[in-house]
């Protein structure tokens, strides 16, 4: 039950470089102002269910991922963009799930069946908040 | 000696979070919820204990006309789901179901229902505090391995293995909740987010929902094998149920 062959244009190409993607999906720009909705929303990318970010407003943040203050000083957008649609390539036993990826999954819900978790313009509106996070 | 301090709060952490032991789900509570799951009269579940306790003696041909007092049935629940003499796996609500349409020539309560509910909490608390031991041999060897295959297998859009939160980051928050290890010792359980009792196959659901895989039905194969695979994962292991949980 993997992706159907339709679901895959819901995916932008990408190419990896070492360990980053440097090319912008679609060549698409990031608002780090919609990335900083992305990261606190609950229905699509729910970042902090595993992450915290340096805001004390947030309360009950997870911590099954590193806390994401200073990320943007520790990796560069392409690293953060690789690790954002798809941390298997990077280790294939990583927890995180594969944001923007439909290929090779098992089981899917019928409702997201098809689709990636983030659009490519999520990825990058995230990829430009995260890049902000200086310390 | 700051090595030493450092080697050993690396201990600590380790049997906090991480850790290959499996613990009872009662050491992932919090102190007032696990207070409150041994207090009958601060458990709500106990509701559904005290139905369950009348059904088992209501009717004419009662399940107490042929067991006996419900106190009879001390260590069951520590060895279920247990395969029945047709080939089928069945679990304490399953068991109990089969009861009432092939002894009692009853009609079946229904998955989730709340005299099922009932009667199983009822059934599973002459357990308590008893340690799990169910066969995984024989006939149950084949629905063992189904059970470990879905455990261990990647599902959903997030594309998750039931080990990776229950195995590998056990004792660590998704939000304010501390992750298990999965066990299903506890069910029936009341759980205030549901504000009702359930049954463990209504909380594999949710998981299924929260790694957005399909949800396989109440009393489906799957959840089965798995309920199977996650007994043999408790073995020795005591029951907790009717728990309560957040």
């Amino acid at each position: 039950m993997s992706a159907t062959p339709p679901a895959a244009a819901q995916v932008a190409p990408f190419v990896v470089t070492d360990d980053a993607i440097t090319a912008p999906l679609l060549g698409l720009t990031g608002d780090a102002a919609r990335g900083a909705a992305v990261v606190r929303n609950r229905e699509t990318a729910n970042c902090l269910i595993c992450h915290a970010i340096p805001d004390p407003t947030e309360r009950f943040m997870g911590d099954i991922g590193p806390p994401l203050a200073g990320v943007g000083t520790r990796l560069t957008p392409g690293q953060i963009r690789l690790r954002l649609v798809d941390p298997t390539l990077l280790n294939a036993a990583a927890v995180m799930p594969a944001y923007h990826r439909v290929a090779g999954f098992v089981n899917v819900d019928a409702r997201h069946r098809g689709q990636p978790v983030l659009t490519a313009q999520e990825i990058e509106d995230l990829v430009a908040w995260l890049a902000t996070l200086k310390d | 000696m700051r090595g030493r301090a450092a080697l050993l709060a690396g201990l600590c952490a380790a049997t906090l979070a991480g850790a290959a032991e499996i613990r009872p789900s009662r050491d992932y509570l919090s102190p007032e919820l696990r207070a409150q799951q041994d207090d009958p009269s601060r458990h709500p579940g106990w509701l559904w204990v005290d139905e369950g306790e009348a059904l088992w003696r209501r009717g004419e041909r009662s399940c107490q006309s042929c067991h006996g007092d419900i106190a009879r049935m001390q260590g069951v629940a520590t060895r279920y789901p247990a395969v029945a003499r047709d080939g089928a796996l069945l679990n304490l609500e399953g068991r109990i179901e089969r009861c009432r349409t092939e002894h009692q020539q009853l009609p079946a309560f229904g998955y989730e229902s709340d005299a099922l509910l009932s009667l199983t909490a009822a059934v599973a608390l002459r357990s308590r505090d008893m340690p799990m031991s169910v066969a995984v041999d024989g006939p149950a060897a084949p629905f063992l391995e189904a059970g470990r295959r879905f455990y261990e297998t990647r599902q959903g859009q997030l594309n998750l293995a039931c080990g990776q939160c229950h195995d590998d980051n056990a004792g660590r928050r998704l939000r304010g909740d501390v992750i298990s290890n999965g066990l299903g010792t506890g069910y029936p359980a009341y759980r205030l987010e549901w504000d009702s009792m359930g049954s463990l196959h209504r909380r594999l659901r949710a998981c299924s929902l929260g790694v957005r895989a399909t949800q396989f039905p109440l009393g489906s194969p799957e959840y089965l094998a798995l309920e199977l695979f996650l007994a043999d994962r408790a073995r020795g292991l005591p029951v907790e149920a009717p728990g309560l949980r957040r």
